[in-house]
C-alpha cells in the first residue's frame, strides 16, 4: 500500500506523527530553560525565580546583535554571545546578591531572586522599550522539507537536534570532567565537599553561571520563531519548574525526558483538535492552557520524586536552628490589642484619612491570606507554592453562592469557606505525602489546575472575567461596616492560628517539621497532622479569599494566578518565616509598598525589587528576625 | 478722616483681595482620575498616555472647561481586578477626583466598571474590548469608548462573506476575548453564509502559542479561509510559522486588530500580505479631523501616534464634551455627566461619534483594509472606515442584551 493511499485511509496517523516530530523542537526548547535550573537547584538548593529573565534577556541580547553583522555570522554570533553574557551576568548575580545570603533560611534565596525579577524585568523595559522585537531568521535555514506530504521548518529539525546535543555534552561535562564530578558531589553532598577542601563559593558560581548561559542559549536561539517581549520571563518559569520537577529535580536526563513528555503531550492536544465524546464535543486544543501541569501533577503522585529523582538530602547548613515560638509576653499582648484598637479606629479618623481604611482593608485580607500560609510553611514546615487555590476557592465559592445561588452576605461567606475547606481536605490528602519542594510543585500544579478550571468554565466561574456584582448585604455595604467586619474576622483568624500552634497539634506540628522521623517514633501521627494543617491553612485562606471577594464586588482568576501565591510566599518571608508575627509583618509591609511604589514611579516593580533586596541583605530572617535582633541589641544581649 | 480713609483703603484692598480670590476659587480644576495597566501592556499604553495628556494640553490651553483647567491624575491599576479598585478608590476618596477613566484588560474593566456603579462614580471604560461590559453588565454608570469585539468582528463581515469561502478555520487566544470573538464570528457568518463549515477550532494559551503544532494542526485540516484573533507575540509567531510551513498558501485570511500599528510594526517586512484587517493606517488617512490630530500628535512627540494615541487623545476629548454638557446643565456630578452623555457628541481624530442612550457604546469606527509590505514595513492598504454604529444592533435589540441596566 502506497503512502498516499495509506494517508487517505488514516489520516489521523500521519497527522499524529507529524506532530509528535514538532513535539521534539519544542521540547528542546523547554529543556534548555529547564536544564540550567535543574544544575543551580542540585548544588545550591536554590529556587531560582530569575531563570526565566536569563532567558528573556538572552532573547533580547540576541535580537539586539545579531542585525549587526550580516549573515550566519551574526546570526550564530549573537546566539553565543547571548549564552556568554548571561553567563557573566549569572556569575555577577551570585557573587553580588546570592552569596551574601546563603547564611539566611532556605528560601530566602527565592525571595531574592524574586526580586531580581523584578528588576530585571524593568531593566529590559528601560533599554529595550516596550514594544516586541521580532529578530532575524537563521540565515541558510529558513526554507522547509517535504515530510509525510507536510513540511518541517528546517530550523525545527536544528532545535530538535540541539536538545541532545546539549544533553550529551552536560553529560560527559558532568561524567568525565573535574568540575562535573564536583557538581554531582556537591548535588549529593555539599558539606562533605565543603570539608574535602573544594572552593565551594567558586563552585556556586560556576553552577549560576552555567545554569544562566544554558537559559541564554536557549532564549537566543527562540529569535528565528518569536519576538523578544516582556512577558516571557514569567511565561517559561513555570514551564520549566514543571519540567525540572517532572524529571527529578537535579537529574538533567529526566529534564528532557520530561520536556519531551511535556511537549508532546501538548502537540497531542494540539493535533486532535475537536473530539467527540459520547455525542459531546470538546476542543481539546483548550487543554494545552494547563497540560504541563496536569502532567505534573500526575507523575507527582505516581512517582513523588519525579522521574528521575532521588529524595533531596537536606540542607545542614541553615544558618542556625530556629528557636522555639513563644507565646506572647505581657507586654506582646497589650501591644496586640493595641494595633487592634488602633485599626479599628480608622474609619471615624475623618475626611483626611479617608483612604486609610481602603488600604488597611487590603493589608488586613492579605494578612489573613498570608498567616494561613505561615501556619503551613513555619509550623507545618512544608512551603506551598499553590496557596492561591485555597484563596481562589473561598472567593470563587463565595462569589458564586452570593449571585448564582442568592445567599445572604454571611451564609455565602460560609459557604465560600466550606468550599474552600472542602478542597484542601482533598488536595492535602494527596499533596502532603510529598516534602520540600516536591510538595510546593505539587502544590503549584494543583493550584495551576483549579485556576484553568475556573479560567475555562464560563457558566459557573464566568470564565477570564469572573463574577461580578456581589457587593454585600448590609450592614457590611458600606466602606466601614466591610472593613470592620474584616478586621474581626482577620483578628479571629490570627488568634486561631496562635491557639493552635501552642496547642498539642502545634507541638506535634513542628516536631514534625524538625525531625519527622523522632515524631513518628514517639507516637505523632505526622501525615495525619500535616493534612490537618493542610485543611485549616486552606479554611483560613478561604476566608480571606471570601472577604476579597465582597471587598472587590468582583472576582476573577487572577485570585488563584500563580501571582498570588507569590504573593503569598513573599510575604510570609518578608516578614520572617520564624516568627508567627513575621506574615502579619510582610503582609502590611508589601501591601502598603505595592501601593505607594506604584503611585510614584513608572519603574515600579524595579523598586519594589529594589527594595525586597534591600530587606534581604539587611534582615535575613524577614523583618519579625530583623527586629528580634534590634531589640536583643538593645537589652544589650 | 484718617480714619476713614484707613477704613476705605482697608475695604478696597479687601474687595480687590476678594476679586482676585474668586477667579482662582472658579479655577478649581476639574479632575479625571485615569488607571491603567501601564506595566502589563506598555505597547499599547506609553502612546495613549501620550494621546491623553496631548487633549488635556489642548484642552487647557484653550481655555479649559467652563473657565475650570482639566487636571489628569494617572494611575497603574497593576494589572489585576484586585488592585484596580483599590486604586479606583484611592482616586475617589484620596483624589476627590470628579470622574473616572482608563482601563485596557476587559476584567479589570469590568471590576472597575461594577465599582463605579456601586459608589455611584462616573466611569468612562475607555479600552477594554469586551461586549459584557456594555451589553450582559453594563450598568448605569459606565460608558465605553473603543469599538467592542462584536464591532471590530461585524465590521469584517462584509469581505468575509464576499469571499465565498466554505471550509474556515479559526485560531484564537484562550480567554474571553478570543472565545467571544470566535463566538460571534461562526454566528454572523453562518447567517450570511448559511452552508459554511468550519472545520478546526484551535483555542491556544494567551502569550505561550506553540506556533508549530498549531499552524499545522490549521493546515491539515484543509481550510480555504481562516479567521484569526491572536495578537501581541502570538501573532508574530503565528505568521512565521505559517509562512515556513507554506501552510496558509491560497488560503483567505480574516484577522482581527491585525492593522493596528501595535500588533502591525513588530512583523516588519514579514507582516502577512493580502490579509483583511481591523486596524488604524495613520499613514492613509484624509479625514481633516485626523490630519489636525496627527501634526499635532507628531509636533508633540516626534513619533507617528498609534491606535493607543488615538484612544487617549478620544477618551479625553469625550470627557471633556461631558463636562461642557453637564456644566451647562448644572454641574458635573455623576448624574448629571450620566445625562451629558447620553446622546453626547464628540469629535475624534476619526471624526464625529456620539455615544448611544441604549447601551453607553461610542460609535467611534475603526478602519477595514488589506495588508500589504511597503518600504520593509506592514502597512494597510484600500482602507475603508467604517463607522460604528453601522455595526451595532439596534437600540430594540439592546434592550434585550442588557437586562440589568437603564
Amino acid at each position: 500500500m502506497s503512502f498516499e493511499a495509506f494517508a487517505a485511509d488514516w489520516p489521523l496517523v500521519p497527522a499524529l506523527a507529524f506532530q509528535a516530530i514538532n513535539g521534539f523542537a519544542s521540547a528542546s526548547t523547554l529543556f534548555l530553560v529547564a536544564a540550567g535550573l535543574s544544575i543551580i537547584f542540585g548544588v545550591t538548593r536554590i529556587v531560582n525565580m530569575a531563570h526565566g529573565s536569563f532567558y528573556m534577556l538572552g532573547l533580547y541580547v540576541a535580537v539586539t546583535l545579531a542585525p549587526l553583522v550580516p549573515g550566519p555570522l551574526g546570526y550564530w554570533g549573537a546566539v553565543l554571545a547571548a549564552a556568554l553574557v548571561m553567563g557573566l551576568l549569572g556569575a555577577l548575580v551570585e557573587i553580588t546578591v546570592l552569596r551574601r545570603i546563603y547564611r539566611a533560611p532556605e528560601l530566602y534565596q527565592l525571595l531574592a531572586t524574586f526580586a531580581l525579577l523584578l528588576v530585571i524585568n524593568d531593566a529590559a523595559l528601560y533599554f529595550w522599550g516596550p514594544e516586541d522585537i521580532l529578530g532575524p531568521r537563521a540565515p541558510g535555514l529558513t526554507g522547509s522539507v517535504a515530510l509525510l506530504g507536510r513540511r518541517l521548518p528546517e530550523y525545527d529539525i536544528l532545535l530538535a537536534l540541539i536538545g541532545p546535543i546539549v544533553l550529551t555534552v552536560l553529560h560527559i561535562v558532568l561524567t568525565r570532567t573535574r568540575f562535573g564530578r564536583l557538581i554531582r558531589a556537591a548535588t549529593q553532598d555539599r558539606e562533605m565537599v565543603a570539608v574535602l577542601g573544594i572552593n565551594e563559593a567558586l563552585l556556586f558560581t560556576a553552577v549560576f553561571a552555567l545554569g544562566a548561559a544554558i537559559a541564554g542559549f536557549g532564549g537566543a536561539l527562540q529569535m528565528a520563531r518569536e519576538p523578544a517581549n516582556l512577558l516571557i520571563d514569567l511565561g517559561v518559569l513555570g514551564d520549566a519548574f514543571v519540567v525540572v520537577v517532572v524529571g527529578g529535580m537535579g537529574s538533567i536526563r529526566g529534564a528532557y525526558l520530561a520536556a519531551v513528555l511535556v511537549a508532546q503531550v501538548k502537540a497531542l492536544c494540539t493535533a486532535l483538535g475537536i473530539i467527540e465524546i459520547a455525542g459531546i464535543s470538546f476542543n481539546m486544543s483548550k487543554l494545552t492552557l494547563v497540560a504541563e501541569f496536569l502532567v505534573m501533577a500526575v507523575v507527582l503522585i505516581l512517582r513523588p520524586h519525579g522521574l528521575f529523582g532521588r529524595p533531596i538530602p537536606p540542607a545542614h547548613h541553615r544558618g542556625s536552628v530556629e528557636a522555639p515560638l513563644r507565646p506572647l509576653t505581657t507586654t506582646g499582648k497589650f501591644s496586640f490589642i493595641v494595633i487592634i484598637l488602633g485599626l479599628a479606629a480608622l474609619p471615624f479618623l475623618g475626611a483626611a484619612f479617608s483612604y486609610a481604611p481602603v488600604l488597611a482593608l487590603d493589608v488586613l485580607i492579605a494578612a489573613l491570606f498570608a498567616a494561613s500560609l505561615h501556619f503551613l510553611m513555619g509550623p507545618g514546615g512544608l512551603a506551598s507554592f499553590g496557596h492561591a487555590a485555597s484563596f481562589g476557592l473561598g472567593a470563587y465559592g463565595t462569589a458564586f453562592a452570593a449571585t448564582s445561588l442568592g445567599l445572604d452576605t454571611i451564609t455565602a461567606f460560609a459557604f465560600g469557606i466550606a468550599v474552600a475547606a472542602l478542597g484542601a481536605a482533598l488536595l492535602g490528602s494527596v499533596a502532603v505525602r510529598l516534602e520540600g519542594v516536591y510538595f510546593a510543585m505539587l502544590t503549584l500544579a494543583f493550584a495551576q489546575i483549579v485556576w484553568s478550571v475556573v479560567y475555562q468554565w464560563e457558566d459557573v466561574t464566568g470564565g477570564s472575567n469572573g463574577l461580578f456584582g456581589l457587593w454585600p448585604d448590609p450592614p457590611f455595604d458600606s466602606r466601614t461596616g466591610l472593613y470592620l467586619a474584616a478586621l474581626a474576622v482577620t483578628v479571629a483568624g490570627v488568634m486561631l492560628l496562635r491557639y493552635l500552634a501552642f496547642s498539642p497539634f502545634g507541638y506535634g506540628l513542628r516536631a514534625a517539621r524538625d525531625s519527622a522521623m523522632r515524631a513518628e517514633a514517639s507516637g505523632i501521627p505526622v501525615a495525619r497532622l500535616r493534612w490537618l494543617a493542610f485543611i485549616v491553612a486552606g479554611t483560613l485562606g478561604g476566608a480571606a479569599g471570601g472577604l476579597f471577594a465582597f471587598a472587590k464586588g468582583s472576582i476573577s482568576p487572577e485570585a488563584i494566578s500563580v501571582g498570588r501565591s507569590i504573593d503569598g510566599l513573599v510575604m510570609v518571608l518578608l516578614g520572617g518565616v520564624q516568627s508567627l508575627a513575621g506574615p502579619l509583618l510582610g503582609a502590611g509591609t508589601l501591601t502598603v509598598l505595592q501601593d505607594t511604589v506604584m503611585r510614584e514611579t513608572d519603574y515600579w516593580r524595579a523598586l519594589l525589587g529594589g527594595l525586597i533586596l534591600l530587606v534581604v541583605f539587611a534582615f535575613p530572617g524577614g523583618i519579625a528576625g530583623g527586629l528580634a535582633l534590634l531589640a536583643r541589641r538593645g537589652a544589650g544581649r | 478722616m484718617m480714619r476713614g480713609s484707613t477704613l476705605v483703603r482697608a475695604a478696597l484692598i479687601g474687595t480687590a483681595l476678594a476679586l482676585a480670590l474668586l477667579p482662582a476659587r472658579a479655577a478649581e480644576p476639574i479632575r479625571i482620575g485615569e488607571l491603567n495597566s501601564y506595566k502589563a501592556q506598555p505597547a499599547f499604553l506609553e502612546p495613549y498616555r501620550k494621546g491623553m495628556e496631548l487633549a488635556v494640553n489642548q484642552i487647557n490651553a484653550a481655555g479649559g472647561i467652563a473657565g475650570r483647567p482639566l487636571e489628569l491624575i494617572t494611575r497603574d491599576d497593576g494589572g489585576n481586578p484586585g488592585d484596580a479598585v483599590r486604586v479606583a478608590e484611592e482616586l475617589v476618596t484620596r483624589e476627590k477626583v470628579d470622574a473616572l477613566t482608563g482601563t485596557f484588560l476587559s476584567h479589570v474593566g469590568l471590576a472597575v466598571a461594577g465599582y463605579a456603579a456601586k459608589r455611584q462614580v462616573f466611569f468612562l471604560a475607555a479600552e477594554p474590548l469586551t461586549d459584557k461590559i456594555t451589553w450582559s453588565d453594563g450598568n448605569r454608570y459606565t460608558f465605553r469608548l473603543r469599538a467592542s469585539t462584536y464591532m471590530q468582528v461585524a465590521m469584517l463581515m462584509p469581505e468575509a462573506a464576499a469571499a465565498k469561502r466554505k471550509r474556515w478555520a479559526i485560531v484564537y487566544p484562550n480567554y474571553e476575548y478570543g472565545q467571544s470573538a470566535a463566538a460571534t464570528f461562526k454566528k454572523l457568518l453562518s447567517a450570511a453564509q448559511p452552508d459554511v463549515e468550519f472545520v478546526a477550532e484551535q483555542a491556544t494559551p494567551l502569550g505561550k502559542l506553540d506556533a508549530g503544532p498549531v499552524v499545522q494542526a490549521i493546515a491539515d485540516a484543509k481550510p480555504d479561509a481562516v479567521f484569526n484573533v491572536l495578537f501581541g507575540p502570538d501573532l508574530a509567531k503565528f505568521v512565521r510559522e505559517a509562512n515556513t510551513r507554506a501552510a496558509l498558501e491560497g488560503v483567505f485570511v480574516v484577522s482581527l486588530l491585525s492593522g493596528e500599528p501595535e500588533y502591525l510594526d513588530p512583523l516588519k517586512a514579514e507582516a502577512p500580505v493580502g490579509w483583511v484587517v481591523t486596524g488604524y493606517p495613520w499613514y492613509d488617512i484624509v479625514l481633516p479631523a485626523h490630519k489636525a490630530f496627527l501634526d499635532a500628535y507628531q509636533g508633540a512627540y516626534g513619533e507617528p501616534p498609534r491606535l493607543g494615541s488615538v484612544v487617549g487623545y478620544a477618551t479625553i476629548r469625550s470627557l471633556a464634551a461631558g463636562f461642557t454638557k453637564a456644566s451647562a446643565a448644572g454641574g458635573i456630578d455623576a448624574e448629571r455627566m450620566i445625562a451629558a452623555f447620553k446622546g453626547l457628541e464628540v469629535t475624534g481624530p476619526f471624526g464625529p461619534f456620539i455615544y448611544r442612550a441604549s447601551d453607553h457604546q461610542a460609535t467611534m469606527g475603526a478602519f477595514v483594509g488589506t495588508t500589504a509590505v511597503k518600504h520593509g514595513m506592514g502597512v494597510m492598504t484600500g482602507a475603508r472606515y467604517v463607522d460604528g454604529a453601522s455595526v451595532l444592533p439596534s437600540d430594540a435589540e439592546v434592550k434585550a442584551l442588557r437586562p440589568a441596566a437603564d
